[in-house]
């Protein structure tokens, strides 16, 4: 094809866009409304996730080491978790340093535990983080079996809830986003389609004076990729202005710990790129779908 | 220049159009094609630029084989012959330059040269003045001149016309007549199925009639033939 064929189809499709003005509105309506939907969901569970993954962070194995154990063997202790796969960070707490994190933990009331300082019953500790958090088990297993561990703690019972009341969620966001991008696939599709039939007269007359599939297909392509961009201008437009104020004046006042939103500013354009990416994958995909119908290849 | 070897075409349905037709045309004859409503006359025009295939035998058109060219073909053999239609069959969103435009850019011309062409054919068939406006605003006989401008606007050798006539008052099918008239006379072929008993026979060329799918009847100047 000829750069100067490439031009002219280029100026064809904004061209059409024109011609078919209503059409065109319909088409960039349905884009629009169904990418707010995807936009606004994408928004909610990329910060679900966010604030999903910040729990999990915090889930932490610990392995009380037994005072049986001489300083050789807690060191071979801490060699073997660290070969175990998967294993982020190994750290080592002495137990006169356990002592001083309970007192200082419990504030007042720590005072109460002074008098152990001259016979400290705890344990030496090996604070183990994982890879994956939902790896924290597997490792715990693991580490129960050694020698000289006289307990694994990492929160049993309360960590696997934690775990699959995550994942649950993560399956229903994937699953909503998923139907979601089907329904907006279906309707824009169908919407272009619609104006399509509509064109194809044009399509049939195109052929009659001997352009080829390829010459049609050109400019229904690049349409479909100006109706997808156009269709998300506002959604992206409408999130970005939301999002940036929720972030900026609503998230401060939520002082809960785990609760923290994705900063503005990757976040607005990582999910604007999404949008319209979608946009016009959806656009080109519905626009070339239909005018297949009518190319008798 | 066309040339049918036993061609026979039945339809899905069962409907048998043409059954076993032979006939040439030769470069630069102008041929009418009569028939009463029914008879294949469509069927017999169709093939001619693929938008049917012969159930059996052969055709040629500009030396091509029609029906071993594939469908994704078809639009580059098309750009060897013209058309025109009863329905004028222009792009109702394009002007009347652009609807003439059109034919020129699908074959990649020079921006220049089609400017030039298709104002020369527009002043061929007497429309130039309207060149800006929509096939919406003009009269079926204009619409009609700019189809026959579009169909002649690549220098075909043949032009094929079905029923060109059809949507026409009397007064404006002679002006069209008079067109196609002077393109035949430049040596293009000219085939031309018509209901139009007047034209037949008073503009005296090659009669070719078709009734139940055959050719009952191949005049050198005919006459139209059938009781209106």
């Amino acid at each position: 094809m000829k750069f100067r064929t490439l031009l002219r189809h280029f100026r064809e499709s904004f061209k059409n866009i024109g011609r078919n003005g209503w059409m065109t509105f319909a088409s960039v309506s349905a884009v629009t409304v169904t990418l707010t939907l995807v936009g606004v969901f994408l928004v909610l569970m990329m910060n679900l996730n966010h604030i999903a993954g910040n729990v999990e962070k915090d889930v932490e194995v610990r392995a009380h080491i037994d005072n049986a154990a001489n300083d050789d063997d807690i060191k071979a202790i801490g060699k073997q978790i660290t070969e175990i796969n998967g294993i982020e960070s190994v750290i080592f707490s002495p137990k006169d340093e356990e002592l001083t994190n309970l007192i200082d933990d419990l504030g007042d009331n720590g005072e109460a535990f002074k008098p152990f300082e001259q016979d400290n019953p705890l344990r030496d500790v090996y604070v183990i983080k994982t890879k994956s958090p939902q790896d924290v088990i597997k490792v715990a297993k693991k580490i129960e079996g050694f020698e000289y561990i006289q307990s694994v703690k990492y929160g049993q019972g309360y960590v696997e809830k934690l775990f699959s009341f995550v994942n649950i969620a993560r399956n229903i966001g994937i699953v909503l986003i998923v139907g979601l991008l089907f329904t907006a696939m279906f309707l824009i599709s169908n919407t272009i389609k619609i104006t399509i039939v509509a064109r194809r007269k044009e399509i049939e007359i195109m052929r009659l004076v001997g352009a080829t599939n390829t010459f049609i297909r050109w400019p229904f392509f690049l349409e479909g990729l100006w109706l997808g961009v156009l269709g998300s201008i506002i959604p992206i437009g409408l999130i970005a202005v939301l999002y940036y104020n929720l972030y900026k004046y609503a998230a401060p006042q939520i002082t809960f710990k785990f609760i923290d939103f994705l900063p503005a500013n990757p976040f607005i354009y990582q999910v604007s790129a999404i949008l319209i990416v979608i946009g016009a994958v959806i656009g080109i995909w519905g626009s070339l779908m239909s005018v297949r119908k009518f190319l008798k290849v | 220049m066309i040339e049918m070897i036993d061609v026979k075409k039945t339809y899905p349905n069962g409907v048998i159009a043409i059954n076993g037709i032979n006939v040439k045309i030769k470069p630069g004859e102008f041929v009418y094609v009569v028939g009463p409503s029914g008879a294949g006359k469509s069927t017999f025009i169709k093939m001619m630029y693929r938008e049917e295939k012969p159930t059996s035998g052969n055709i040629l058109v500009n030396g091509v084989s029609l029906p071993s060219i594939r469908n994704s073909k078809v639009p580059l053999f098309r750009r060897n012959i013209g058309m025109v239609f009863q329905d004028f069959k222009l792009l109702q969103t394009f002007t009347v330059y652009e609807n003439v435009a059109f034919a020129m850019e699908v074959i990649e011309k020079e921006p220049e040269e089609i400017k030039k062409r298709v104002m020369e054919v527009l002043d061929l068939v007497g429309i130039k003045h309207k060149a800006r406006m929509l096939p919406s605003e003009l009269s079926g006989g204009e619409q009609q001149r700019v189809a026959i401008a579009r169909s002649i606007v690549n220098d075909p050798k043949v032009v094929i016309a079905d029923e060109p006539t059809g949507n026409l008052d009397p007064e404006t099918s002679w002006e069209i007549m008079n067109i196609f008239e002077e393109i035949n006379k430049r040596g293009t072929t000219l085939v031309m199925a018509t209901h139009n008993r007047d034209i037949v026979n008073n503009i005296k060329r090659r009669v070719i009639a078709i009734e139940s799918g055959k050719i009952v009847r191949d005049e050198h100047r005919g006459d139209y033939g059938y009781e209106i």
